[in-house]
């Protein structure tokens, strides 16, 4: 037995040693923090390493029930998943359809269009948006008071968009909504692409509305893209940091804290490693609750 | 049934004319739609625009209510102080180590696993890759804080290995690559056996040309990621001229103290933008590869 099972490590051994290069660095910067990170979140650990303190689950109670930031962060990032992504989904299921049986050359340019916020890094919008929703000075209120729009919304005064407890989440919102909208669309004329044309004209010759191809053909078949553009959506948007680092800091009134930047706050530049710690545990948890909930529920759709 | 299409050509019945109408309000709603996919197109490339034309403003103009649409009096002032006062040029420099440095690796050790990974058979495969896979599921910021602490403990703050370290390996490309692997027929290989090629033979003859369009793929991604990655190099870098371009960037506005200078820091995000824009309008096609390779197969 054992010796059969040495037998097939030795003949896989080239597997070992390609994989092995990976796996180097994995172990080191990425399974070890992982459990150190895990090990951490019941300590109390600052800088000075003799000073750090076994404390059970006291970091966790205490953000849950003592931290005054941290709850509000875990809404308002939920907040942030719950609006993104959807929006997300529906633009860019709604912008693929149409331009889907435009020809190449148009295709391309919509694409670049909705790519080129993907491109740009998430710090050089943020820096533009920060200019655009100023209060005094920023071209959002200029456009709205052109189109009539601050008289409607605002009685004429001119919007506080990042200052306000009421916008400021929802205009960061739009900011990471901005970028998210590329790999979706990408993924989704492709897989508008690998539905096979017959089942169109079937259904044609059958007397289906294009409405009726839409809901019976194209969405169904478009179910596999869905389940991976809303994985990796919502991964992507629960980490959203660096707006809010660089527009809001987590202000006005906590409105736009949210937990990784809580975690850089407290665990980087509070070094208190352990609370930290703690709190990417808990996102860590989240996150994974999610993407099985969602696995699950579109699964069972799906079958 | 192709009699049942219809053709305009010939006569109309009144029925056809019902579904004529029909199919013009159909083609009205259609245009209108893509008008306004037209108009959320160009709301996404205004940003881009306004940064590009902010670059160009002094600040008294930048401050102006109602905002200059075109600067009427543009100015290199930003640009100067930017490329003259400030290490752009070492900011530049940074980026383009850590995001090559990033993509070099990540090419590496995504060809090497994916090969082992689609290719090889050994006890454990299944496992390991897994382990991998679930790595790319999870926000990196979930381990940011011992990663901190290692980095410490071996000083390597203010380094490009500190920098580049943790992405040496690259989930998204292990995954890539063992789907690609996968659609490589055995024969090939088996083929170079036979002709006696040794195993590191074989992977630098007959593996890594074949594998060559998911490599593009693999490196623009993660030159991407490299070069966009914000928390981690904000993270590792505490000295001025150890910075990447889009930290350094996000300083120029967050550090000053009263009024926000604009100007310059539109120009430093152009700075930081303009790169990364190039690579994409050359390697598109790569872009898209990359992005569609993964997601349709799994």
């Amino acid at each position: 037995m054992l010796k059969r099972f040495s037998k097939r490590v030795w003949d896989g051994r080239w597997g070992y040693v390609f994989i092995a290069p990976a796996m180097i660095p994995f172990a080191i910067f990425t399974a070890y923090p992982l459990a150190q990170g895990l090990l951490l979140s019941f300590y109390k650990a600052g800088v000075n390493r003799a000073k750090w303190q076994y404390i059970g689950l006291k970091n966790y109670t205490n953000l849950l029930t003592r931290d005054p930031v941290f709850p509000t962060a875990i809404k308002n990032t939920f907040l942030f998943v719950l609006g993104v992504v959807p929006a997300a989904m529906i633009i860019c299921l709604f912008v693929a359809v149409l331009i889907y049986p435009l020809s190449q050359r148009k295709q391309t340019f919509f694409r670049a269009a909705f790519y080129m916020p993907v491109v740009s890094a998430g710090v050089v919008l943020a820096m533009v948006w920060v200019y655009i929703y100023s209060q005094e000075y920023g071209l959002l209120n200029y456009l709205f008071e052109t189109l009539g729009l601050l008289d409607l919304l605002n009685d004429g005064e001119k919007i506080g968009w990042l200052a306000q407890t009421n916008t400021a989440l929802l205009s960061l919102a739009i900011v990471v909504l901005s970028w998210s909208l590329g790999q979706p669309l990408i993924l989704f004329l492709a897989g508008l692409g690998a539905i096979p044309e017959p089942l169109y004209d079937a259904a044609k010759i059958d007397g289906a509305s294009g409405w009726q191809a839409f809901w019976k053909i194209t969405l169904p078949l478009l179910r596999p893209t869905m389940l991976f553009v809303l994985v990796v959506l919502t991964i992507a948007v629960f980490q959203v940091f660096v707006v809010v680092q660089l527009m809001t800091l987590g202000g006005p009134a906590n409105a736009t804290q949210t937990i990784v930047y809580r975690i850089w706050v407290t665990g980087i530049v509070g070094a208190k490693f352990g609370y930290g710690s703690a709190m990417a545990v808990i996102l860590l948890l989240i996150v994974s609750l999610v993407a099985v909930v969602q696995f699950k529920l579109l699964d069972r759709q799906l079958t | 049934m192709a009699e049942t299409t219809l053709d305009y050509s010939r006569g109309l019945t009144p029925g056809d004319q019902i579904l004529r109408r029909r199919y013009m309000v159909g083609r009205w709603l259609r245009y209108l739609a893509l008008a306004v996919v037209v108009a959320l197109a160009i709301i996404l490339l205004i940003p881009i625009l306004w940064m590009i034309l902010g670059s160009f403003k002094i600040q008294r103009v930048a401050l102006a209510y109602p905002p200059e649409l075109i600067p009427s009096n543009p100015v290199m002032d930003n640009w100067e102080r930017l490329l003259i006062d400030r290490p752009s040029m070492r900011w530049l420099l940074n980026s383009f180590v850590v995001a090559g440095g990033i993509a070099i690796f990540g090419v590496l050790t995504s060809t090497c696993a994916g090969y082992a990974f689609g290719k090889k058979q050994f006890p454990g495969r299944t496992i390991f890759f897994w382990l991998i896979l679930m790595t790319m599921m999870l926000p990196r910021q979930i381990y940011i804080i011992p990663l901190f602490v290692l980095m410490k403990s071996f000083g390597w703050f203010n380094s490009y290995q500190g920098m580049i370290a943790p992405y040496i390996v690259y989930p998204f490309g292990i995954f890539l690559m063992r789907q690609y692997m996968q659609s490589i027929p055995d024969e090939l290989l088996e083929a170079g056996k036979m002709d006696g090629a040794s195993e590191t033979q074989l992977f630098r003859h007959v593996v890594l040309p074949l594998s060559r369009p998911a490599i593009g793929a693999i490196a623009i991604f993660a030159f991407m990621a490299g070069w966009n990655d914000y928390l981690w190099q904000l993270v590792m870098a505490t000295d001025e001229l150890w910075l990447t371009l889009p930290v350094g960037v996000a300083k120029l506005t967050a550090s000053g103290v009263g009024s926000i200078d604009i100007g310059v820091g539109m120009a430093g995000a152009t700075f930081a933008f303009v790169p990364m824009l190039l690579i994409f309008l050359v390697f598109q096609n790569y872009f898209i590869k990359g992005i569609t390779v993964g997601a349709l197969k799994g």
